[in-house]
């Protein structure tokens, strides 16, 4: 409880609690993390058991390209952040269109991926134990994705429309951590279904 | 602060103008006030309160005798997956929910939650999964005229809850309406934990908030956790039953186990989850009706900080008869054990309240004293049953039905009603009425104690639960016969509840600011309070501010 | 109540309390009669409370254990609260000024954590050993084996060392402590969730689709012993019972080889065999010696050697049998065996045929 720390440190006049963005964006990711575990967890427990069908080394393939752009979206955002603090709003613009564009190479990278599992290795959800445990989390994942570039095509539109300003900048800086958190999950997912599970 | 009238629910409108009925109507379906909202929630919780006690009292009639046909088997399995459905989401995370967004802002000096939007969102969105999982009984049917309402349990295990088993669309309702509501409760733990946070009021320190906000906190971030266990299960069910997917598919060499181990990851905690709360309720009415503070602040938010955390890690404590291996019982058994402790330790802290006080026994502090005793002993069958050879003997047998009752009845619902004693005058700006609240608690707790004290009898005896009737040569229909009758009991005292609040609303003996001469920030607010709660931002220097300022010479800034 | 503690404890591996009540002893403690009344009151015929084998009898003494110290706690704890709220009452003489504030005492909050870990301490200890005796018992070499699969809404049970295969009324021999022969159960489930529980017995064990579970009995006295299906497994749960008939090893070794042999071919019920091989009948029901080798009902080779059909919900008589065969959803509404639409002749046949099935 850092909160509880710093306040008693402070008098009565510097009453200051934490920001009510970033501590509710937080309780959102700690709720979604939760969600994400029990996937990830079902995901290992089936690992080996399916009865028939391609199993993830006859299939997968590293996901580079999506997973360099994914997370080097990361730090976009995050200058994207750093240059509204600034009141850097066009080069803010910028650092968002760019975040959206690395966002969206990831999910093309997904469906291309998907594209191929289904048609040419006939993978589906309904496959085998496999093919439920993956297209289940890595969905769920692109999902979270799609509702973040929502997010981020909504601010830099904002952004571009010339109505941002450095007071809005403690929201981007919510929203980026919920990007943030999304790059966070991928590298689970990255670790536990192409690397180790392979 | 200038008092309120009487009943004015509404302090802003000018008082000449009598509201249009579409009016008021239309201002409770926009508000974003943590109190409305808190009301919406404890209003629409009493609804399916006495729908889910209707759906009890179906069971009871058909389990008074043996071999029964009061209603078919179809029927009645029904009857105890809605019951069980309806109470813990539709009753008991609204109400307690409702009285937590009531209470919280005013408590800790602030003027409304952090997010008043998202409060409303998440209230209409559970509201609206209960309404999806009761339109079952009318859609439920699908392609094969098949299924109505959930007949497959409450913990809808696994397969039984495939396609294969469960044709139509019963069980897919059971999986929306609860996932709404989950929805809902994260969206409201968040506003309280963010709300708790970042809103409290000067010198409102973590130290110094009272102990409802506490365990809310606590409550909140166990919501967290454990809501999303049941989520992700229930869409992997969902994608079995609707993609084709084999989460839970044994044919395809799913496992029926996970499901469990899934499910009670979230349940174990969820039912920590109703009970803290009515702790909370507990750690704020018994020190002002003994008149002395609580007994041991610091170490009742120790003890419920650990109760948060042990319970993440007792879940398989439903699974003992599953095949664990000696090894997984073993340390189930341990850590369910270990949870005892702190717990005991709360009631302990009680006792010491009461103990050197000067107890007055207003009607919501029999329903509290009722609820220690309960309590007690459903803490006490639970370490009965956290042995696992016991457990292996007395799981799934009407002994945990009695013992969940007792925790969910005994103690939860009988804090419910004291709460309800408690802040209904600041709420309504009136007392209920005390003649029926004895009434009530008397006719209630008969009723309670024949049904649920003898039910642990029949569970001894080898009765399972989920059984539309029994044979009658196993000896337990008497103890039946006893229960049912408990219920007649209950249901009476349910009415008269009922028709208190209905009549105290309007007619009931004015209130005012502190009708209970109690030492919170709420009751330093009219009643009901201002839409806006506190004209200038509290300043507090101790837990009980209002003793403070009533007892200057002997401030608990002094003792703390 | 610590020589209690400690008798209670050497209790669980040898004689069941119920054992000791009944032989002339020099002197009947005081705690033993307790337990005695106990028992003596909860001996209906699926009480926890009599056990009549290993390991109900180990779960009986551990449960008196638990019972023991939670009654204990009970009656300190609820003692003291009745005090407290009688004694320190606001009387209607007392002034309205507020008691002396007291905020907390450390001593007093370390006893009351450190005395229920102690508590803790032992009731957890004994519940590792019982764990450990029962889940991790040495299987004798001359334990029995029986596969028990549950099924929606029956038993299915089969002997596969000795060639049996039967359904609803189990027949196990009974077993000699100086020379035990335990039945060992493999146990898994053709479809949901279901659990074995016959409390005189043992503690349940769960029947689960994909998984093997095993558990074992290990009964001292022949008799009938009833239980049921204690995991909600669909419409007819509640009428999933189950009938144990533990019989002497003379009586068992009968009913093996009973068991074993071929399908009675009585002439008189030719007509209705006849019916019975060219009706959807063994698509689901296997009689041995005939054409059906259905498995998904149960097998009906010895039918009429059954107390009960229906898996112990109907007695076994012609009239109840013709019924079932006529509509077994007007008896257990929600059973799996469709209506067979047959002619009233046709039922009185097949009737006849399953009656001769002894």
């Amino acid at each position: 409880m850092s909160a509880h720390t710093a306040v008693l440190t402070q008098s009565m006049d510097e009453w200051q609690l934490p920001d009510k963005g970033k501590v509710g964006m937080i309780c959102l990711i700690v709720a979604e993390a939760a969600i994400f575990i029990i996937f990830v967890l079902a995901y290992i427990f089936y690992l080996g058991k399916s009865l028939s069908g391609p199993t993830p080394a006859e299939v997968l393939k590293l996901p580079v390209l999506g997973t360099v752009c994914l997370l080097s979206s990361s730090l976009t955002v995050h200058f994207a952040v750093t240059a509204l603090e600034r009141n850097a709003a066009r080069l803010s613009s910028l650092w968002l269109a760019l975040t959206v564009l690395l966002g969206g190479i990831f999910l093309a990278d997904t469906a291309v991926e998907w594209h191929e599992l289904i048609y040419e290795h006939g993978l589906t959800i309904r496959t085998n134990l496999f093919g439920t445990t993956f297209y289940s989390l890595v969905g769920l994942h692109a999902s979270h994705v799609i509702v973040g570039l929502g997010m981020l095509s909504l601010a830099l539109l904002f952004a571009v429309a010339g109505k941002l300003n450095s007071s809005h900048a403690h929201r981007l800086n919510v929203l980026s951590y919920y990007w943030h958190f999304v790059d966070a999950v991928w590298v689970v997912v990255f670790i536990v279904v192409y690397v180790l599970g392979r | 602060m200038p008092p309120q009238t009487a009943g004015a629910m509404t302090s802003d409108s000018p008082p000449s103008h009598p509201k249009l009925w579409l009016d008021a109507v239309n201002e409770w379906f926009t508000t974003v006030d943590h109190k409305r909202i808190g009301m919406l929630y404890i209003g629409y919780a009493l609804v399916f309160l006495l729908i889910a006690g209707l759906e009890a009292v179906v069971m009871r009639i058909q389990l008074a005798v043996p071999n029964n046909h009061f209603v078919s088997p179809q029927v009645f399995n029904r009857m105890f997956t809605m019951h069980g459905t309806t109470m813990v989401f539709f009753v008991g995370m609204p109400i307690l929910f409702g009285f937590g967004n009531y209470l919280i802002p005013l408590m800790i000096g602030a003027r409304d939650m952090a997010f008043p939007r998202l409060n409303a969102f998440s209230f209409w969105i559970s509201a609206f999964g209960g309404l999806l999982l009761y339109f079952s009984f009318i859609g439920g049917d699908g392609l094969y005229g098949a299924g109505t309402a959930p007949d497959v349990g409450w913990f809808a295990y696994a397969p039984l809850t495939a396609k294969l088993f469960s044709p139509g669309h019963s069980t897919d309702y059971w999986i929306l309406g609860v996932f709404l509501s989950g929805i809902g409760s994260v969206g409201t733990a968040l506003n309280i934990v963010t709300t708790i946070v970042c809103m409290r009021c000067k010198g409102m320190t973590m130290a110094r908030m009272p102990l409802l906000p506490w365990l809310y906190l606590v409550t909140s971030a166990m919501v967290f956790i454990a809501i999303g266990p049941l989520t992700a299960a229930q869409m992997m069910l969902g994608f079995d039953r609707f993609l084709g997917a084999h989460f839970f598919d044994v044919q395809a060499g799913g496992s029926a186990v996970l499901w469990m181990h899934f499910f009670w990851i979230f349940g174990h905690p969820e039912v920590y989850i109703l009970v803290l709360p009515a702790f909370a309720f507990a750690n704020e009415i018994i020190p002002v009706f003994s008149r002395k503070p609580i007994f041991g602040y610091s170490a009742m938010v120790g003890a419920t900080v650990l109760i948060g955390f042990i319970s993440l890690g007792v879940w398989a404590h439903h699974m003992f008869t599953v095949g664990l291996g000696p090894a997984g019982n073993t340390f189930f058994t341990l850590a369910t054990m270990i949870i005892s402790v702190p717990t005991g330790i709360k009631i302990f802290n009680w006792l010491a309240t009461l103990w050197g006080g000067k107890i007055r026994f207003a009607t919501p502090m029999i329903f509290s004293i009722a609820f220690l005793f309960q309590f007690l002993i459903a803490g006490l069958t639970g370490i009965m049953l956290s042995a696992a050879p016991f457990d292996w003997q007395l799981g799934n047998s009407y002994f945990v039905v009695a013992h969940f009752h007792y925790v969910l009845v005994g103690a939860i619902l009988y804090m419910i009603f004291a709460a309800f004693y408690y802040w209904f005058p600041k709420m309504s700006g009136r007392m209920l009425s005390e003649t029926l609240g004895k009434w009530h608690f008397w006719l209630f707790t008969i009723g309670f104690h024949l049904t649920f004290d003898f039910m642990h009898v029949p569970g001894l005896m080898g009765m399972p639960r989920r059984i539309y009737t029994y044979e009658a040569d196993r000896g337990w229909a008497a103890w039946n016969m006893i229960e049912s009758i408990g219920m007649i009991f209950q249901a009476a005292a349910i009415l008269i509840f009922v028709w208190n609040v209905v009549r105290s609303y309007r007619h009931g003996e004015e209130a005012g600011p502190d009708p209970w001469d109690a030492w919170t920030l709420e009751w330093s607010t009219a009643s009901p309070p201002p839409h806006y709660n506190f004209a200038e931002e509290p300043v507090v220097h101790s837990r009980r501010p209002l003793w403070d300022l009533k007892h200057p010479q002997a401030p608990d800034s002094d003792y703390e | 109540m610590s020589f209690a503690l400690f008798l209670a404890l050497h209790d669980m591996d040898d004689m069941p309390a119920g054992h000791a009540m009944t032989e002339m002893q020099t002197h009947e403690s005081w705690w033993r009669r307790a337990i005695q009344w106990v028992t003596d009151l909860f001996s209906t015929p699926t009480s926890i409370f009599s056990p009549q084998a290993t390991p109900a009898h180990t779960i009986f003494s551990l449960s008196m254990l638990v019972l023991a110290i939670t009654l204990a706690i009970f009656l300190a704890v609820a003692g003291l609260m009745l005090y407290a709220i009688i004694r320190f009452r606001h009387r209607a003489g007392d002034s309205n000024a507020d008691p002396t504030q007291v905020y907390g005492s450390n001593q007093i909050e370390v006893l009351w954590t450190v005395i229920p870990i102690l508590i803790l301490v032992v009731l957890f200890l004994s519940t590792a050993r019982v764990i450990s005796v029962t889940e991790q018992a040495r299987k004798p070499a001359n334990a029995l084996d029986v596969v028990v699969i549950g099924h929606q809404y029956w038993w299915e049970y089969s002997y596969p060392a000795l060639g049996v295969v039967t359904a609803n009324e189990l027949h196990l021999p009974a077993s000699d402590p100086k020379a035990p022969t335990p039945t060992y159960m493999t146990m898994s489930s053709a479809d949901v969730d279901h659990s074995f529980w016959v409390p005189n017995l043992a503690g349940k064990m769960d029947l689960i689709p994909n998984k093997v579970n095993v558990m074992w009995i290990d009964p001292h006295k022949p008799g009938l012993y009833l239980g049921q299906c204690a995991q909600y497994c669909g419409t007819q749960h509640a009428k999933m019972l189950i009938r144990v008939y533990v019989d002497s090893p003379a009586d068992f070794a009968k009913w093996i080889a009973h068991q074993k042999m071929a399908a009675e071919n009585d002439p008189a019920a030719a007509e209705g065999r006849l019916a019975f091989e060219h009706t959807a009948c063994v698509n689901c029901h296997t009689v041995t010696g005939t054409s059906a080798k259905g498995r998904f009902g149960p097998d009906l080779t010895h039918l009429a050697s059954r107390d009960t059909i229906a898996s112990g919900a109907i007695r076994n008589t012609p009239q109840n049998l013709r019924q079932w065969l006529d509509d077994p959803n007007s008896m257990k509404p929600g059973s799996l065996m469709p209506k067979m639409n047959l002619s009233s002749h046709e039922l009185d046949a097949i009737t006849a045929y399953m009656v001769s099935l002894r």
